[in-house]
């Protein structure tokens, strides 16, 4: 077997040019996985960080689904009782004399907006970047571990204990927090404008402003590992674009989240303190606020001063898994790697100048927004190189249509669909009409939700033998793969319509508006569609813990016969990575079917006359 | 219950899903692994494309099926005239996009197929290709650059403020928890200030600066918003607590509220809501009942309104904020006006929120003026002596004395100059008092006061010879001196003609 081979001369070479750190000369090692709490717990091994920030994402991403599946029904059977959620939901399910329960308008309110703050920051942010960075930085860079083992370890629990702050305020007598997963002042500033706002806006802040250490300690170090950790030979441009994708997306978290930080510390103080960044002539509950001076506007630039980037903080990684997997499953090299590189950097720096196009109808002067419409639209070009240098990639190729790669294409797919909308919000005339309608739901549904969860199981199932040394099952990774994209499209596709139709977002019921009202076949459709999307993610949530004890094992090395150094680690992953050396690097990281040979591991010295970069 | 259900459902769908796993490791272990996954290689890759078909047939043959809700494709057309700015850049964009969609989605899936892996093939290896990348640069650069153009200059004509040379009508949206209160500006065009601190339910539910003129005249629209056709509208937009937004979907209108810090849309409205429902009528969904659980209700076509909506999530009442807009022609619009009475007269006028109270405004002297000089007039054309006799309605005297209220001076400046005009017309100015009192007391009071009114006259120069006084106490009432009411009808100033 060419398998059983190329594990071994992996072995040889390293052994024979690799470089020694002189990692093993000291016991310390073995300290690191002594004892259950330090192996499983505290642990400050990447590939366990690693696992810990997916597990936790799934679990807050069950929790995140089931909550939008809860307001689908709403939204989809207004007239249906919902009495049988009452020993869940308690109170929220208001039970009338007839016996219908129906949800409350505060907790519907509530649902959405801890859907939204779950799905981006806690799955989309840390479940995806912070598994991929911590999984695979150090190993396809040739590093034992991040920069700071011990930084890392805090980013995963300043965001366990975000996550646990977040989840008590669930259950809090005045509800969580119901003014939407961007937190618009005065709204969020004023107990007095929501029950959601009093104690459940607080535990927001709280917990977010953790997540916001949590993001910034994970940055750091993984900047710092990719500039400074880098194995001989692995020069910037050898990266395989994985690590370009989580380089640039942690720069973009480092630079934008203190922003946001900056915009919550006014917030409580408007909240607590009396101060009035936000706050200006208000009149609420009978009595006039003796607060004048701030702007409620201001919030929203700090707001989506990260927002916007933080759109880009969950797809980069995405894109970066999708490139590596679509390279590896068509037995090819990605096309156009430096153009992928350079849209990537273009993308990242673009996403800090437009983030005024979510408030071109927020009473900012209607000038400025010329230029936030000409960088907006920039962004598209960029973004439509890496569509294309994907589907060339597929072009000539020799493809694995297995679910890894499936969910791939799904991405593309879902990246194209939800990025062709974006060109009509993004032009600020047409925004006027589709701001905060059902439109821009599905626009960003699909090209920030869908497409990322797609990078994020291509990434799964793709890796998933680096994480646990066994395969997921495949018949179950198809079922989920078709059932989720013609799912995800029969939820997200029909939404359109509805926003075209003028139908705002964040509406309880439909019902109070002559235009509006007249959609609920199509609104039955997608809560269905919803719910059968809800049940195929478990399968694929079965599919992930039953494999962990129960999956085939790997028998390889390198599985994939891919060129990166992960699979030039032991099947069962070590400390430090590397028994021996570290690997040293020749070459770049898509070697696919280079001169009659089937891939070109990057640890292979060139031969003679033979190019290592493209 | 309930709950063990959910549980043994959960778990039977585990044990469903690990079987089918298991199953499907164990047929792939019995049949040859590599044999089973080229078939289902060459299986997936065949569903690829049908998936592409289906995605690509459904996608395109929705939007044909759904083309009435699509912006300028159907009934949905735009009220405004901005809004066909929109709806054009809507259809270029469309087109454009559904292009790319459809060339990328086909590529896409149709490489999936066509290079599947199968036995003895080989990938081609292709890095990069300069020209190629760069033609897909510039050219999307190209297309982006004519719709941003087309945008930016539409953008420009929609959205920049008004100046004082141009024609508009403002009215005021101001948002609250949970709904609107609309302010029009009445017949000055003009709207008052105000202040937030201004602010009581109740009584004062925009913080209307009464002490401004301008605020006199208008009005709080309490149900439908009025608007005249082809004619430019600003609305400022503000709120009293959180954020709204000021949505009108069929004007392509869409603005937030903030509290404190005033916004704006401009639009002109171009259908009348009549001429909108003559154009919906001609689509067979809007023939349908509007009540569905009334087959024999109008239909949706006779029904339908222009709305207003809230799309700034404002809290948990944020999706019932609607008001009903109406827009009509010039001739409709100017009987609405005249019929609407002002929010300071109905609700402020004479209260204790009154800056005015105890002055008479302009348009009141006015009005006094012509109802005198109709009493006067009606007094000289009539035959019988008992018309001769006017009541001058708005003369009083300070309580207990026979000085003139300073307000009574407007009704005796008025009659001077309607004197003025009939110069040969003499008169008598006749005190009257109430019962309460002695009689001997009251007649002096009577006396005394009609001279000052006499005096009052003959300052302003009227000729001594065309004015008499003479006191009747209370021996002349027109009321009944057992009420209040009564005797206040009693306290009065008359003027009788007595040759003219």
């Amino acid at each position: 077997m060419a398998n059983i081979a190329t594990t071994y001369d992996d072995d040889l070479l390293i052994k024979e040019l690799g470089y020694n750190d002189h990692f093993h000369d000291h016991h310390h090692g073995d300290k690191y996985q002594s004892g259950f709490i330090s192996h499983y717990i505290f642990s400050m091994d990447h590939k366990v960080i690693a696992r810990q920030f997916l597990i936790t994402g799934i679990i807050w991403a069950i929790i995140g689904a089931a909550m939008s599946v809860v307001f689908r029904l709403q939204l989809g059977f207004p007239e249906e009782s919902l009495a049988w959620l009452k020993p869940v939901l308690g109170k929220w399910i208001v039970i009338d004399p007839t016996g219908i329960g129906t949800l409350a308008p505060e907790f519907y309110y509530a649902l959405v907006t801890m859907h939204g703050t779950i799905l981006v920051f806690f799955v989309l942010t840390a479940g995806l970047s912070g598994t991929f960075s911590n999984l695979l930085i150090p190993l396809q860079l040739g590093a034992r571990d991040m920069a700071s083992p011990f930084l890392n370890m805090l980013s995963y629990w300043f965001f366990f204990l975000a996550g646990i702050i977040m989840f008590y305020s669930l259950f809090l007598s005045t509800g969580p927090f119901s003014g939407g997963w961007t937190a618009y002042p005065p709204l969020s500033a004023l107990p007095q404008a929501s029950t959601g706002s009093g104690t459940g806006m607080t535990l927001w802040l709280v917990s977010l402003t953790l997540f916001v250490v949590s993001v910034l300690l994970g940055g750091i170090n993984y900047i710092t590992t990719v500039l400074n950790l880098r194995t001989k030979g692995m020069s910037l441009w050898r990266m395989p674009l994985t690590i370009w994708a989580f380089f640039t997306t942690a720069i973009i978290g480092v630079l934008s989240f203190p922003v946001l930080a900056s915009g919550f510390f006014m917030l409580m103080m408007d909240r607590g303190l009396g101060t009035s960044f936000f706050l200006s002539e208000i009149f609420i509950e009978g009595q006039a606020l003796d607060r004048v001076g701030g702007s409620p506007v201001l919030y929203q630039h700090l707001f989506w001063f990260l927002g916007h980037p933080e759109v880009y903080i969950i797809i980069l990684p995405a894109m970066g898994l999708v490139s590596e997997v679509l390279s590896v499953h068509a037995r090819k090299p990605i096309f156009g790697y430096r153009a992928m590189v350079y849209s990537m950097l273009a993308i990242g720096f673009l996403s800090f100048i437009v983030w005024a196009h979510h408030m071109f109808m927020s009473g900012v002067n209607p000038f400025i927004s010329n230029f936030f419409v000409v960088f907006t639209l920039i962004i598209a070009v960029p973004s439509a190189v890496k569509v294309f240098n994907w589907i060339t990639t597929l072009y000539g190729g020799n493809i694995r249509l297995n679910t890894p790669m499936l969910f791939s294409i799904g991405f593309v797919s879902m990246f194209i669909s939800g990025g062709l909308t974006g060109v009509f919000l993004g032009n600020s005339t047409i925004d006027i009409q589709m701001h905060d309608t059902y439109f821009v739901v599905a626009h960003f549904h699909i090209v920030m939700g869908v497409a990322a969860f797609f990078g994020m199981f291509a990434g799964i199932y793709h890796w998933y033998p680096k994480m646990y040394s066994r395969f997921m099952n495949e018949t179950l990774g198809k079922i989920h793969f078709w059932g989720t994209i013609i799912g995800a499209y029969a939820i997200f596709w029909p939404m359109h319509f509805i926003g075209m139709a003028g139908v705002p977002r964040r509406y309880y019921s439909f019902d109070t508006f002559d235009a509006f009202k007249h959609f609920s076949g199509m609104n039955q459709f997608i809560t269905i569609a919803a719910i059968l999307v809800f049940f195929v993610q478990l399968i694929f949530v079965i599919n992930f813990f039953y494999s962990i004890w129960k999956g085939k094992k790997m028998t390889t090395k390198n599985p994939w016969d891919a060129t990166t150094l992960e699979w030039t680690t032991p099947i069962e992953p070590i400390h430090g990575n590397w028994p021996g050396n570290l690997p040293t690097v020749h070459r770049w990281a898509y070697d696919y079917n280079k001169d009659e040979r089937e891939f070109v591991s990057q640890i292979v010295p060139l031969e003679e006359g033979e190019i290592g970069d493209h | 219950m309930t709950g063990l259900i959910a549980f043994l459902i959960v778990g039977l769908l585990a044990v469903i899903v690990v079987q089918i796993g298991k199953v499907s490791d164990l047929a792939a272990r019995i049949r040859g692994e590599e044999e089973v996954a080229q078939q289902s290689n060459d299986r997936t890759a065949v569903w690829l494309v049908a998936f592409m078909v289906v995605f690509l047939v459904l996608g395109t043959a929705s939007m044909y099926y759904f083309k009435d809700v699509m912006l300028g494709y159907g009934p949905h057309q735009s009220a405004s005239e901005h809004g066909f700015l929109i709806d054009g850049l809507f259809h270029s964009t469309l087109i454009v996009t559904f292009i790319v969609f459809f060339i990328t989605h086909i590529l896409l899936f149709w490489y999936g197929y066509k290079y599947r892996m199968r036995e003895g093939n080989k990938a081609q290896f292709i890095s990069h290709n300069n020209t190629i990348e760069l033609i897909w640069t510039v050219v999307p650069a190209i297309v982006l650059t004519f719709l941003v153009v087309k945008g930016l200059v539409a953008w420009n004509e929609i959205m920049p403020d008004l100046g004082p040379e141009d024609e508009y009508l403002e009215i005021e949206a101001t948002g609250y928890q949970f709904g609107w209160d609309i302010r029009h500006p009445g017949n000055d065009g003009k709207l008052g200030t105000k202040d937030f601190r201004l602010i009581k339910p109740g009584v004062n539910t925009l913080g209307i600066d009464w002490a401004d003129d301008k605020s006199i005249d208008d009005v709080i629209l309490q149900d439908i918003i009025y608007l005249p056709v082809d004619t430019t509208v600003r609305v400022r937009i503000t709120s009293k607590d959180v954020l709204h937004n000021f949505y009108l979907p069929h004007f392509r209108v869409k603005m937030d509220a903030i509290p404190g810090l005033p916004t704006y849309f401009i639009f002109k409205p171009t259908t009348t809501t009549e001429e909108y429902r003559q154009q919906l009528r001609e689509y067979p969904e809007w023939n349908e009942p509007y009540d569905l659980t009334d087959p024999d209700s109008k239909p949706r076509w006779k029904a339908f309104e222009y709305e207003l909506a809230c799309a700034e999530l404002c809290g948990k009442g944020h999706y019932s904020m609607r008001r009903v807009l109406k827009v009509v022609t010039r001739e409709e619009y100017n009987d609405w006006l005249a019929g609407q009475e002002s929010t300071y007269m109905t609700t402020v006028r004479g209260t204790d929120n009154d800056p005015r109270k105890g002055q008479l405004l302009d348009i009141e002297i006015k009005e006094r003026a012509k109802e005198l000089k109709a009493d006067f007039a009606n007094a000289l054309a009539s035959e019988d002596v008992l018309d001769k006799t006017i009541l001058l309605k708005h003369v009083f005297y300070n309580t207990g004395s026979a000085a003139l209220s300073d307000l009574s001076k407007y009704e005796l400046d008025n009659l001077t100059n309607i004197m003025n005009e009939s110069s040969n017309v003499t008169v008598e100015l006749g005190g009257h008092t109430d019962s309460q009192g002695d009689d001997v007391s009251n007649l002096s009071l009577s006396q005394n006061r009609a001279q000052n009114v006499m005096k009052y006259l003959l300052d302003k120069g009227l000729a001594p010879n065309r004015l008499n006084y003479t006191g009747y106490g209370e021996t002349m009432p027109i009321g009944d001196n057992g009420t209040d009411a009564g005797r206040e009808q009693n306290r009065r100033t008359e003027l009788r003609i007595v040759s003219q």
